[in-house]
């Protein structure tokens, strides 16, 4: 106490200085402050007008259009990118405000087709926010596929599929059970040959389960998940003398997008709806 | 003043306790009294200069190789699929076992109000290894901004040399308005709303998964502390640090201060990240022979490395000086 009077006596300049210095500082930190609290609340921004709303991996917690619960909760690691064997999962970016870091799938370059059998990512989330509730694949609400241009569907035109699903630059990978059990491999490197185009219902992970369980052979020799219902079917057109048929979404669909991924057309003619869950249509 | 009050003080952001007369030791005030009327000249500072040559650079080594080695085995563990270490730094897996960020894991935890067990395990893994090793550790030794923020920081102190820049300061205690304004954001809107800009986060998941439109944050807090604000990001908004520093302050690895042959010049200061919490070493300051460095030390031992007299030391409390 003594000192400072001492100094303000003597130097009274110095102190006023001082005081105009911390006056400043004050400044400059409420001005901070200001500034960086209100950028971090700019994220809140996507997730309130429901911008950041995508297909999110199996198990994510969240209704189809309200996601809090799922952003709340995500820690933003990238576990479930690790494990995911044909890397499905992608991190979202910074435009996403308060989603930056937090997993979805982007379908068409690159679908869930439950290759892992065991639910890997939702095994390796540490949070919950892809739940433990979860199982079977059939168990995981996604989303649900909808014929968005049925157009351009080649089975509803009776025409066939030769060649490439995507084409020969196509990085996108799938499990064909009966090439490699155990390792999915580049769509790009398995040419079809089909009189009739049925690959939205041929890849369906769902459909594909319910085969292996018809032969008594489900994955990981797990009976509980028996059989599944299913989610894609291929049924005639009325009137139509071409063989033509059309896929019509079941309610086991689980909307995780192997359809939208392996449908030829560009754009495709089946897309996931996000917004849409299967017990609630 | 105990050592984890004057540390929480510290960290909140007030100025250090200056001990009175009183408050120090005996043996102390006949050091303070020695030093009073035998003053070092300048001869005795160019001598110390002469005998202990340019800074070492041990510590900084050890700690950059530490630094380097922890982020790496991050990316490598996803590159290569060994699986060591797998996740990012917000939440991980060392060979299996839950690792989970201190910060990160309390933002989700406010915003999701709920806590599954294998983030209880990650957390209280975490939480008792930064016991052990010095709670603010991890910001030096650990987090990957810091050793971006540590480049900044040269190139903001040559152009501080040159006369080009100026360093503007601000208010210590703005941290811990940070700290309580993104824990109510966290938990008033049900989003990790720190985790958004945390800088930490972004650097980590760039390396491990690819760079994204993040980067530019953190880019631009970079600029903002090479231009305009020495370090303050760290200093004066991080979170991360005031929660690693509170666990730091029941932490037995601490620097340990000697004033006994300190020449007071201030070298440890002007190195320091923190340098408040090197306030003993001014003259006349230390209540004690021997004093403790608070919690809010980052352990990144630069005072260490460039104190001529070898006056500051890294101590495990209870098992004496080590290393």
């Amino acid at each position: 106490m003594n000192d400072k009077v001492v100094g303000k006596a003597k130097k009274i300049k110095p102190a006023g200085r001082r005081r105009e210095q911390e006056r400043r500082e004050f400044l400059r930190t409420a001005v901070l402050a200001a500034g960086v609290t209100g950028f971090s609340l700019l994220g809140l921004i996507p997730a309130a007008r429901g911008d950041v709303l995508r297909l999110r991996p199996p198990g994510a917690l969240k209704t189809p259009n309200d996601e809090q619960e799922y952003l709340a909760s995500c820690i933003k690691c990238g576990q479930c990118v690790q494990v995911c064997p044909v890397e499905a999962i992608i991190l979202d970016d910074l435009q996403s405000g308060v989603g930056v870091g937090t997993p979805y799938i982007n379908a068409r370059d690159q679908a869930c087709d439950f290759s892992c059998d065991g639910l890997q990512c939702v095994l390796a989330c540490p949070t919950g926010a892809l739940t433990h509730d979860l199982n079977y694949p059939a168990e995981s609400r996604m989303g649900f596929a909808e014929l968005s241009r049925p157009k351009a569907c080649l089975a509803i035109q009776g025409k066939g599929f030769k060649g490439l699903a995507r084409g020969a630059d196509y990085k996108g990978k799938l499990r064909y059970d009966e090439i490699d059990r155990w390792n999915p491999i580049q769509v790009a490197d398995h040419p079809y040959d089909l009189e009739l185009c049925d690959l939205c219902v041929r890849q369906c992970p769902i459909e594909i389960r319910i085969s292996q369980c018809a032969e008594g052979k489900p994955p990981s020799g797990d009976q509980n998940q028996c059989p599944p219902q299913h989610a894609i079917a291929l049924e005639p057109v009325d009137g139509a003398t071409n063989g033509a048929m059309v896929p019509v979404i079941k309610e086991g669909c689980v909307g995780c997008g192997v359809c939208e991924m392996v449908c030829p057309p560009e754009p495709p003619a089946i897309v996931i709806n996000i917004e849409k869950f299967t017990d609630m249509a | 003043m105990s050592y984890i009050t004057e540390s929480l003080k510290q960290l909140f952001g007030a100025a250090p306790t200056r001990p009175s007369k009183e408050q120090m030791s005996v043996e102390v005030k006949e050091i303070h009294l020695y030093k009073k009327e035998n003053p070092f000249t300048k001869a005795d500072f160019q001598q110390l200069q002469e005998e202990h040559g340019p800074a070492s650079t041990k510590w900084r080594n050890r700690r950059w190789a530490t630094l380097i080695f922890i982020n790496l085995l991050f990316v490598v563990s996803y590159y290569f699929d060994v699986q060591i270490l797998e996740g990012a730094l917000t939440a991980s897996r060392f060979v299996g076992f839950h690792m989970a960020d201190l910060n990160s894991a309390l933002q989700v935890t406010l915003a999701f109000k709920h806590m599954v067990l294998n983030l209880v395990i990650g957390t209280v893994t975490v939480f008792i290894i930064w016991i052990l090793l010095g709670g603010r550790t991890f910001c030096s030794w650990v987090c990957p901004y810091h050793l971006l923020s540590e480049w900044a920081e040269s190139l903001h102190l040559y152009l501080v040399k040159k006369n080009w820049v100026k360093n503007r300061t601000f208010d210590r205690r703005v941290r811990t308005v940070f700290y309580v304004l993104f824990a109510l954001m966290a938990l008033i809107s049900g989003y990790t709303v720190f985790e958004t800009i945390s800088v930490t986060g972004i650097v980590s998941r760039a390396l491990i998964y690819g760079p994204g439109i993040a980067l530019i944050w953190v880019g631009l807090v970079l600029l903002f502390e090479v231009f305009y604000s020495r370090r303050a990001w760290c200093r004066y908004v991080c979170p991360i640090g005031i929660t690693y520093g509170v666990v730091g302050a029941i932490s037995p690895l601490r620097v340990k201060y000697n004033v006994k042959d300190c020449h007071h010049e201030g070298d440890c200061r002007s190195v320091c990240l923190v340098p408040h919490v090197l306030d003993m070493t001014i003259k006349g300051r230390a209540s004690d022979v021997n004093v403790d460095v608070s919690a809010d030390c980052t352990r990144c031992g630069m005072c260490v490395d460039v104190c001529p007299t070898n006056s500051l030391n890294f101590e495990m409390k209870g098992i004496g000086k080590h290393l």
